[in-house]
This record gives structure tokens, sequence and C-alpha cells, in this order.
């Protein structure tokens, strides 16, 4: 099947729903509507009102209930509409649904995961267009999951929902619709933890996720192209736990990285891939590792936020400056 | 277009049973064995005599710090009691007596007391939630249980503690929304103990009730005298058996008193009067109920004794306890290690074996430099 983000996403609810009664989705305008990116369409329509629940508008009891859910033994596969709403449900999130193992030294555990479409690029507002998943990466007890297209979206949802651990799983709305790729009709999991090179070079090495892996592949095209160096591209898939093991694998190799991402720099997650790679690739090092990363300004608005997502020009600009240290 | 007035008719009910001058409503008297009452007696004794050996604990540096619940124990074995083991517990931190009657043994509560999160795990066949210390957070994994429960089919009941500052929070509010919505069988046991830390209820809510607002989801409230053990137990009894049958959620305000700190961390004398405080006192929960059983012949010789003993032998239990492994920390992150927490673990591990496996004990801070300390400039490693 060749399929968009939104349908293969859908592919993967509806197969793991298939195969296990005890998953369920919850989440606001996620029955009827089929969710407002239509990820949860004609669920509820094949599973009833009880398994596809159409909550209040509440983040924190979305979250929370769910937190209950899971305690009992379900696995709610819960949407957040915007990864900016979150913050209503922040709480929750680090205080319960990523303690709930230690806090009960293992007697529960709370498998369960939060999808939340993630990032700009689509013209939308404030508090709908933000990319913060250092937030997420940043507790220990969280899994935190962000795919780059419709094959390992569907892979990794179906993974994270049969994880026995939380899994926050961001959705790129600039990739919702942005793309078909053949997705097999079949059930198919990737494992969480590891990340993919999808493109081999020897110069330098790209890392990206998400929205930022196609920018990172178009740069590595053009780089190709105009100055004849060849770029490896690691996609991460997961944030955390990091594949600090193929970053450093691909950096010895190289000795020269560019991280891109859509969160703001500082304190981002490239600051700690750029300390992984110094820890695991310290003496192959030709240059400091680069992070090409929005500035550290609160969303600007879309009229201008292209100024501040990294794109294309960016990343070649600062590979160059890699290569040339 | 004129005004009309909705029909909407709403009142709350006040539960007195036994009251502190010990003046019993017989016809409001819940039907309890003699065994049922001295079970419940006993556990509130335990409870209020738990509690009072804590704080001395806590004051002698044996345990840390704790939320005392002396004056709240009718509150909670009046409530605890409605359930069967197949139901669910959500306590918040200041439940000693409501987890004593689940079973929870002392040294294990005064384990959790004293740093270990050892004493927050249920046993795993136990339907209990381990303390929850951020207010009114618990709410909502009470009704995601309910509704879980639902959900298979099973008819377990949750019931979920929590004192009148966190009806402030908005955990309480989306839960008791949820609730109603999905109608699903969980009892509110509010302890209205007069007291957030030192804001008194008069500045938490300007409401005339607790109870009332579960009015607001669409859903029965009800206040009870909190010191009251049978009034507690009547309406816990019919909140769990409305649960049961499928008639959804009830609010029940318990409404009681601190008797003492909030913590053992804090100073009561800074905001409440002796007087008030005095005045609960002659409302204290255990002295109109003992006055009932002693009435009905029930009182039992040597109970404080017995009980006394069995704290005890479970101080002593718990103070034989070994010391933490820090290494147990790793195993409750994930169900299996990534690499990076075994990398973690490992440094750990190996700091604790050239300490000489000495779990406590401090690395070493001297910080001596070492003649092999590089200096600025010098490279100590080839490429």
């Amino acid at each position: 099947m060749r399929l968009n983000l939104v349908k293969a996403l859908n592919l993967a609810l509806l197969q793991e729903m298939e195969r296990d009664p005890d998953v369920l989705v919850i989440g606001e305008d996620v029955g009827v509507d089929g969710g407002v990116f239509r990820v949860t369409e004609d669920l509820q329509r094949k599973y009833g009102s009880q398994r596809v629940i159409d909550s209040p508008l509440a983040e924190a009891a979305i979250i929370g209930t769910s937190v209950g859910m899971a305690l009992y033994g379900l696995r709610p596969v819960c949407e957040i509409q915007f990864s900016g709403f979150a913050f209503q449900c922040f709480h929750q999130i680090e205080n319960h649904v990523a303690r709930y193992r230690m806090r009960s030294q293992s007697r529960f555990h709370c498998p369960l995961v939060v999808r939340m479409p993630y990032g700009g690029g689509v013209r939308a507002l404030e508090h709908h267009s933000e990319s913060e998943e250092q937030f997420y990466a940043h507790i220990p007890g969280l899994k935190m999951v962000i795919p780059s297209g419709p094959r390992n979206a569907r892979a990794l949802l179906a993974s994270a929902i049969r994880d026995p651990d939380p899994v926050i799983f961001f959705e790129a709305k600039a990739l919702y619709h942005a793309a078909r790729e053949d997705v097999p009709d079949e059930p198919e999991i990737l494992p969480i933890g590891r990340a993919q090179v999808v493109r081999e070079g020897r110069h330098l090495t790209l890392v990206a996720y998400g929205a930022m892996l196609r920018v990172a592949l178009e740069a590595a095209d053009a780089l190709t192209a105009a100055d004849g160096v060849e770029a490896e591209v690691i996609d991460l898939l997961t944030i955390s736990p990091l594949d600090r093991a193929a970053l450093a694998a691909s950096v010895r190799k190289t000795g020269r990285a560019v991280v891109v991402h859509e969160a703001t720099r500082s304190f981002g997650p490239g600051a700690e891939i750029a300390a992984s790679i110094a820890e695991g690739a310290f003496l192959s090092l030709e240059a400091p590792v680069a992070r090409v990363a929005a500035y550290d300004v609160p969303f600007v608005g879309f009229a201008r936020e292209r100024a501040s997502i990294p794109d294309v020009p960016r990343v070649v600009a600062a590979a160059r400056q890699t290569l040339a240290f | 277009m004129p005004r009309t007035s909705l029909d909407l008719a709403f009142s709350i009910e006040h539960l007195s049973i036994l009251d502190a001058d010990g003046q019993l409503d017989a016809a409001l008297e819940p039907d309890l064995s003699p065994d049922e009452l001295k079970r419940m007696y006993r556990a509130m004794v335990l409870g209020r005599r738990v509690d009072e050996r804590m704080v001395r604990l806590q004051r002698q540096g044996r345990i840390g710090t704790f939320a005392p619940i002396k004056g709240q124990e009718a509150a909670q074995v009046g409530s605890v009691a409605a359930l069967t083991p197949r139901d669910w517990v959500v306590p918040s931190f200041r439940e000693t007596a409501t987890m004593l009657w689940r079973g929870w043994p002392i040294e294990k509560i005064l384990r959790f007391f004293s740093g270990h999160l050892e004493g927050g795990q249920p046993e795993p066949a136990q339907r209990d939630l381990p303390i929850a210390i951020p207010v009114a957070t618990q709410l909502p994994h009470a009704v995601g249980l309910a509704y879980a429960a639902q959900y298979r089919g099973e008819d377990a009941v949750v019931m979920a503690y929590f004192g009148d500052g966190a009806t402030s929070e908005g955990d309480f509010h989306e839960a008791a929304n949820f609730a109603g919505v999905w109608h699903v069988p969980v009892v509110f046991v509010c302890q209205n103990n007069q007291w957030a830390i030192s804001v008194p209820l008069k500045k938490q809510t300007h409401s005339r009730t607790i109870a009332q607002k579960a009015l607001a989801y669409g859903f029965p409230g009800v206040q009870v005298d909190g010191n009251d053990l049978l009034a507690v137990h009547a309406a816990s009894r019919d909140a769990v058996a409305r649960a049961r049958a499928g008639d959804g959620p009830t609010l029940i305000e318990c409404v009681t008193y601190r008797l003492s700190m909030h913590t053992t961390a804090d100073d009561p004398t800074k905001y409440r009067s002796e007087e008030e405080v005095a005045a609960w006192e002659r409302k204290d929960p255990l002295t109109r109920v003992r006055a009932y059983m002693e009435k009905k012949g029930l009182l039992e010789p040597g109970l404080e004794e017995a009980v006394d003993a069995e704290i005890a032998e479970a101080v002593a239990r718990f103070e034989a306890m070994g010391a933490p492994d820090p290494l147990v920390a790793f195993d409750h992150v994930f169900a299996e290690r990534p690499p990076e927490l075994e990398a973690q673990r490992a440094e750990l591990a190996e700091r604790l074996r050239a300490q000489g496996g000495a779990a406590d004990a401090a690395p070493d801070s001297k910080g001596t430099a070492s003649a092999a300390t590089p200096m600025r400039g010098q490279r100590t490693t080839r490429r």
C-alpha cells in the first residue's frame, strides 16, 4: 500500500487494536471526528465508543485516567491534539507516567503511548507549531520516539503500543501529508532505541529526525552536487534512549558531525547528541560538533518561522564550516 | 425573551449518627456485627497509636518527614471498611489508617517514610496504589482504574482519598468531570480537615460545602461528620453499593480536623489557635466510638497494650532491615535497561566496589591532584 503518514499511523492503530483488545484510544475528537488530523479515522466506527473514547477537553485527565487504565492492565494510546497543549498534562507525565515503575518498585508499570503532533511549517498558530521533544527526552523512565516517514512511523507506533514502558510519540505535522511510501499490509515493527543510517558517506555525519530528516537528506544531496562531499545521514527515530553507539560509529568514520533539529538550540537534543559524540568518538573528531536548530526565541508566528526552523541552506553552510574547520 | 427559572433543585445532606457527646441516632445506626465493630475500632486505635509512634520516631531521627493523621481515623477507617479486597484504594499521603486496614505492614510504611521506595510497593495481588504526593494528581488515576474495571466487566469499585486543599486543583475537577461523564464506579473521599498547611478552608473555597462540588459534575455529594465512624461508614457503604450497582460516582466530604501538624516539618502554632485545636479535641473520633463500644459491651480489655506490642514488633522489624542497595534504582526505570543506563549502573557498581561495598559511604571528596593530572596544553592521548 502506498500511504501517507496519517494513513500509515491509522493502519498501525487499527492493526494493534485488532491484535490486542486491551488497546484503547483516548483523546479530544478522536472518535466521531477521527482526530483533527484524521489519524484515528474510522476506529470508533469499528471498535465502538468505549474503546475509542471522545474524552472531555482536559489534557491532564486524558493522561491521568490513562495512567489508571494502564495500571489496571489496559494499553491506552492517548492523543494530545497539539504538543503545545501538553503542558497541561506535563505534571501527569513527569510525576506519574514516567515514575510509576519506580514509585511502585515494579509492582505496577505504565505501558501507555502519548501521541502528539509537533513542529512547524504548516502555517499554524502559536502552540500549534513548536518542537519540544527535549522536555520528554530529559525525563528518566520515558521513551521518546519521532518517526520520519510513513513506513517507520507505522512500525514504530506498533512497537510503542507493545512496549512495556511509556512512549512519547511525536508526529511531524509537516509530514502528515507530505509524501506517500510503500507500507506493507502485514504488521511490522521497528526496535525503539535504534537509529538508522539512511545515507552512507565518509566526510561528514548529519544527524536528524522527524521533519528535519528530509532537510538533512536534501542538504546531503546538495553537498554532493556542489562540493563532492559524501555526507552520511543518521535518522535517529528514537530520541531517548539515544542510540549512542550508532552516533559514535558514524563519527569515528567521518570525523565530523552536524546535528539538525527543530527544537530550540540551548539545552536541546543537539547538546546531548554532541556530548555523546564527544564521549564516543572524541579522538576521531576533526571539528566541533555543529548544531543547526531553531533559535532560542519563543514561537515567532508562522510568518517568520521559516527564518528560525533549520532549512537546507543553513545545514549546507554548517556542514561547510565543519568541513573547513 | 423572558427570564425563566431552570428546574434545578439542589440540596446537600449532612449526615451525623454518633455525635461528639456520644448521642446516637438509632434510626440511622448502620447494621454492623460486633466483630465488624471491634475490627473497625481496633483499626482506629492502631491508626492513632502508629501515628503517635511515628511522630516520636521522626523526632528521634529514626524516620523522615511524614504527614500525621491524628483526628482523621474515623474518616479513614469508616470509608475503607466499606470495600472488599477486590476493590481499589487510591491514597494521597495522609492515609496511614486506611493503608493499615488494607494490609500494608507497619514496617513497610515506616520504610517508605525513611526514604525507601520499597515501602511504597504494594503486594502483587494488592489493589492499592502507592502514596501520591503531588496534590490531587492521583484522582484521575482512580477514574482510569474505574473505567478499566467497567471496560473489563469487573465489578471492582475504586475509592480515592484527598483533602480539602486538593479540591482547588485542576486535577480534582478534571477527575470529577471525567467520572461524571463516564459514569464510573469511583468514590471520592475528601477528608476536609480544615487546613491545607496554613491555609484555612475559607480561603480555599467560597463554596459552603465541598460535597456540593459533585453536583456540578452530575453526581451526588454528601457531607458527613468525618469524626463519626458510623456516619462515615454508612455514607461509604451507600456510595460503594451505588458504584457497584452501576449508578456511578459519589463524593463524600468528611468534615474532620487535623489535630496534629501538616507534616513533621510544620509548626501549626504559627497559623491556628490552641482554642481551635482544643475545641476539635473535644470532638475526637476515638472518644465517642470508645463510649459507643463500651455501651455495647464490646470493649476488649488489653486492646491498647496488644496494639502497642504489635507496633513495637513492627518497629523492631523495620530497624532490622538492611542498608539500601543503591543499584536497585536501576531496576525500576524500564522493563529492560538501555545501554546508557546499563553503563551508569556499571559506573555506580564500580564506585561501590571501590569503596568496599559500603553502600552509603561518601565517595572520596579530597580532590587531591595526582601526578598524572595533565597541565593545560599537555596531551596525554594520541590520535
